[in-house]
């Protein structure tokens, strides 16, 4: 056996244990979801005896029905339709309400000098430094107070503030060349006109990567739909699919809960799947 | 630094005052409260409250309970990041590799990116619950009783499994784009010089990979810091004991639950505190980064 | 505008089971009242079908009926929503938040001042001591409405004592017989033969009663807000070793925190459950053999201490009439149709039916009269069981009267924590309770000083 066939022979073992090792990472991603889809196809018995069985079963036209109509029983939850609607409108508000007033606050902070624009810029920043889990409370004082609990308004403004968005906005704003700005100013046109006829069109693409992470934000919130919505016509799906469990209660409707967690799922991967390319690059770009 | 800039004012100003109302609104403001309630004590129904200086925050850093919480939090958030990272970079490096099928094997380790925390911790839930679950029971036929509802160390390690698998999918992309943007050149003379793969690894691809690690690694600590809260409350509320109960969980059940607010107020201010120092080292970082 | 089309979204949504707060309908139509409650099913709708039998019994008022998560979930989304100025106009309370709620000054609206000013008369001599006391201030003018009131029994599957070869028609009556029938049974091959819900009412709360035993000073808090707990006591410390050791044997397992052992009792899993008589409803629904094979029993007491047992305590929740916030009052209209409501919860019928379909108690003596007379008791064995036991021993103590604690919600949590570490093997019996003492005693001082003027 010659040197080139070992080379070859080596090199064929290693891609083997490659493939291996990927698919087992897969395989642990996707186990959990497999299972859950198998089971949101049982009866509800089948899964609370514990032994489900690899394969689907007949159920599932039952199941999705209930839980999209009625929600679980003995909670009396909300049906996940009503919840993946409310979450629906949530992410899409957050996603484009976040882009929108991260485009005008770096468009303001790039392109004009005015007094006190540092402090504009510092002011946004330091938000960062403020997630919502460590102002809960008082949070929640200020909604009450504005009397947004229970509100569509209430569950979205106050979360589309967006430093990293503006941070992301004004980093690409600096890379748009002076000399467009100069050309427009002698084809007299304002501000405003250049905002939409040159920055906008530029941004798309920074725009679509940052819709892809904002929506995903925003559908996945917990803490602040629990904390300020207690009106169960309002409930967005991540919250109320925990609802449904309660404290692990073993009579739950699993078969229920199993389809509904099936629903909660579905929107945001596949906008994951579908925009892949421009999440990759929002990410890897908004974060460093 | 721009050089040209279009005139006016008022324009800018009105193109900042959203972000600005909602920042003032519902981020300075209540961070302003949250300092002001940590000095009073004030009963559930917000009837009647007085001052009492620092004796929250007193009350606090002398309860033993929270600073078991306070420990609990660290062994948490790292055994986290470690484990996120760990199998994010394993799976980045074979992905890497001139391997058939490698775009495939990237969608699908990219997509649980996607997946609330809280959902992540259904699905585990549905693996581990000790009646439904298919291997809560496979341990429990196994003799090895199994009941996260009442052992704490395994409670604490579901919470764990479930924080980290949710996160390894972004650190995988990171660390692949990482790993990407290594140039070929210097791996290819690093194999001339015949040095194992794993050498190789250690020696030359690790090294250049580091910064992103340093940058993944604070982010892995604000996740689990933070963003575990869903996970927690979906699936032990803190319990068994207070065996899962990080600080965000305390502030959550101290305030909402027990509506002890001057308490909740004052471990909000302590939280804040930490976060600034964390915040800081990432852009002291992010900033010796731009000079290289 | 978002909020407008929100409006329509939820107008739309006629499936969702909530009422939504719809604007007063024309002039004239009936006063709404907002009703949040704790109970989930079968409960909660068995609960809703009594509002709405008096919605159908009157035109005046309307009760729009909530749920809102369990107890404790309603407590503070009622709390909250006080704050917010837009607090329900009856909040069902469980009967831990009672001492809260009754330090809570303006937020409540006593009940004797509301009967009192609308004229509206409700025979509370007819109720029964134990669930009036647990609900009126000490020279007895009430101050919530006492509704779903059950005490803890102890349930048994008859199956399950059958295949172990025991009397399914004779329970365990002391802790001795327990621990008995449960090695019996787990011989028998059944993996958990018992648990309990509701840990620390079940195991603390009623086991000291049962044994007029105090769990806190000044008569378990109804003498005043400088209640010390006393739980770390020789019958606490024997009781607890009692239950590590079964639990140790593997004839004791832990069910979970709250109502969730209720579930395990309901799937057929444990054999033995010491729960609300209000789980009854659920557990003939659900029970594999249904009621036929559902056992009553009084709880378990220690036969050598000297005077037990006598009566249990009540649990369970009262309804509590809320101002609407903290600068809010309710119109002269509103109080009466929240008065009216509760004199229909007092007529005797609605208090037996409730007590019939769910396994509550009749809270009312003339309930329990004419449920008795029906032959109901005959016809379903066992159904009295709570009320005797309550009736049970000469008289009331100091220690069995009830429990009035503020921040007792919080305190229930520190104790089933201090219980969970005990059974995990992490402390002995008198170190959970000495842990249970100091850091409930922490809340008893910062709800003292809290609520001192």
């Amino acid at each position: 056996m010659d040197l080139a066939e070992k080379t070859r022979r080596r090199r064929r073992r290693e891609a083997v244990v490659t493939h291996l090792c990927l698919i087992l990472g897969v395989l642990i991603f996707a186990f959990p979801i497999y299972l859950t889809i198998i089971g949101s196809t049982h009866d509800v018995n089948t899964i609370g005896r514990g032994d489900v069985p690899m394969v689907p079963g007949g159920e599932a036209v039952a199941n999705y029905t209930q839980a999209w109509e009625a929600g679980g029983g003995r909670y009396m939850g909300t049906p996940a339709g009503r919840m993946l609607a409310n979450s629906l409108v949530m992410a899409l508000l957050i996603a484009f309400g976040k882009i929108a007033i991260s485009l005008t606050s770096a468009y303001a902070v790039v392109f004009f000098r005015f007094p006190g624009r540092m402090v504009c810029f510092w002011l946004i920043f330091i938000t960062l430094m403020l997630p919502v889990e460590v102002r809960i409370i008082p949070t929640f004082q200020v909604m009450v107070d504005l009397q947004l609990i229970n509100t569509m308004t209430g569950l979205v403004v106050p979360l589309i503030a967006s430093a990293t968005a503006t941070l992301l906005f004004r980093q690409f704003f600096l890379t748009i060349p002076d000399e467009y700005v100069e050309a427009a100013k002698i084809d007299g046109a304002g501000p405003l006109r250049f905002f939409r006829d040159v920055v906008l069109p530029l941004s798309v693409t920074n725009v679509a990567a940052l819709f892809v992470i904002l929506f995903i934000y925003g559908w996945n919130q917990y803490l602040w739909p629990l904390l300020i919505v207690n009106d169960r016509s309002l409930e967005t799906i991540v919250v109320g699919l925990t609802k449904m469990i309660g404290g692990g209660d073993s009579q739950n409707e699993w078969n229920v809960i199993m389809a509904t967690a099936v629903y909660a799922l579905l929107p945001p991967v596949a906008v994951v799947l579908l925009m892949q390319r421009w999440f990759v690059k929002g990410l890897t770009e908004t974060e460093k | 630094m721009r050089k040209v800039h279009f005139k006016g004012i008022a324009l800018p100003y009105l193109l900042l005052l959203p972000q600005l109302v909602i920042t003032g609104l519902f981020f300075f403001w209540p961070a302003g409260m949250a300092v002001y309630q940590s000095f009073l004590r004030e009963d559930a129904f917000g009837l009647s409250s007085q001052f009492v200086g620092w004796e929250n925050y007193a009350d606090v850093l002398s309860d033993p309970t929270w600073l078991e919480s306070a420990a609990r939090t660290g062994v948490f958030s790292v055994s986290v990041a470690v484990l996120a990272l760990g199998v994010a970079l394993f799976l980045a490096v074979q992905a890497d590799k001139h391997i058939r099928g490698a775009d495939t094997y990237k969608t699908l380790l990219i997509w649980p990116y996607a997946v609330a925390p809280a959902l992540a911790a259904v699905l585990w839930l549905f693996m581990f619950h000790p009646n439904i679950g298919i291997f809560g029971r496979m341990l429990n036929a196994l003799g090895i009783p199994w009941d996260y509802r009442l052992n704490g160390g395994q409670a604490l390690t579901l919470v764990i499994l479930a924080s980290a698998w949710k996160q390894v999918s972004y650190n995988f992309i990171f660390f692949l784009a990482g790993l990407q943007s290594i140039p070929r050149a210097v791996l290819e003379a690093a194999a001339i010089d015949g040095a194992s793969p794993m050498r190789r690894f250690w020696t030359v691809v690790f090294p250049l990979l580091s910064p992103t690690a340093f940058f993944l690694l604070v982010v892995n600590l604000v996740y689990a810091f933070f963003d575990t809260f869903g996970v927690i409350h979906s699936l032990t509320q803190g319990g068994p004991g207070k065996s899962t109960e990080t600080l965000i969980y305390r502030v959550y059940t101290d305030g909402v639950m027990n509506l002890n607010l001057g308490s909740s107020a004052a471990q909000s201010v302590i939280l804040m505190i930490i976060v600034v120092v964390l915040t800081a080292v990432q852009f002291r970082y992010v900033e010796r980064k731009v000079h290289y | 505008m978002l909020r407008r089309r929100q409006l329509g979204l939820a107008a739309a949504g006629t499936l969702a089971p909530v009422a939504l707060a719809a604007p007063a309908l024309a002039q004239g139509g009936p006063t709404e009242i907002q009703f949040w409650h704790g109970l989930a099913q079968p409960l909660g709708g068995l609960l809703e079908a009594i509002a709405n039998d008096f919605n159908n019994s009157q035109n005046r008022a309307r009760v729009v009926s909530t749920f809102r998560g369990g107890y404790p979930e309603t407590m503070v989304a009622a709390i909250a929503a006080f704050r917010a100025g837009t607090a329900p106009h009856i909040v069902q309370m469980f009967e831990v938040g009672t001492g809260t709620m009754m330090a809570a000054g303006r937020a409540i609206k006593p009940l004797h001042e509301l009967l009192r000013e609308t004229n509206v008369n409700i025979n509370f001599d007819d109720y029964l001591p134990a669930v009036r006391g647990y609900y009126s201030l000490a020279d007895g003018r009430m101050m919530s409405m006492p509704f779903n009131s059950s005490t803890a029994i102890m349930f048994y599957n008859k199956d399950a004592f059958r295949r172990a070869g025991l009397n399914p028609d004779e329970a365990p009556k002391t802790w001795a017989e327990v621990r008995q029938a449960a090695q019996r049974i787990k011989a028998a091959g059944h993996e958990m033969p018992f648990t309990t819900a509701w840990p620390t009412w079940t195991q603390i709360e009623q086991q000291s009663a049962i044994h007029n035993q105090e769990i806190a000073s000044q008569e378990n808090g109804f003498g005043g807000l400088n209640t010390e707990l006393r739980v770390n006591n020789p019958l606490m410390q024997r009781h607890f070793t009692n239950l590590l050791e079964m639990g140790r044997e593997g004839t004791f397992r832990w069910g979970g925190r709250d109502s969730a052992g209720d579930a395990l009792f309901a799937s057929g899993q444990a054999a033995i459950v010491h729960a609300s008589s209000g789980a009854r409803a659920r557990f003939v629904r659900e029970v594999p053999g249904g009621v036929a094979n559902i056992g009553a029993a009084m709880l378990p007491y220690y036969e050598d201490v000297p005077g037990a047992p006598i009566n249990s305590i009540i649990g369970g929740a009262s309804f509590w009439a809320m101002n609407r916030g903290p600068n809010a009052q309710r119109s002269a209209d509103e109080n009466r149709a929240i008065a009216e409501f509760f004199a229909f919860l007092a007529r005797p019928e609605v208090a037996a039916k409730w007590h019939t379909d769910t396994g509550f108690l009749p809270v009312t003596r003339s309930a329990y009269e004419r449920v008795r007379q029906s032959g109901f008791y005959e016809q379903n064995p066992g159904a009295d069981i709570p009320i005797q036991q309550l009736l049970r021993g000469d008289r009331m103590t100091g220690a069995s009267r009830g429990i009035r604690l503020g921040g007792f919600v919080e305190i229930r949590v520190i104790m089933q924590e201090e219980m969970e570490r005990a059974l995990q093997g992490q402390q002995a019996a008198p170190q959970a309770l000495q842990n249970m003492t100091t850091r409930g005693n922490a809340v008893l001082r910062n709800f003292e000083r809290t609520n001192r003027g």
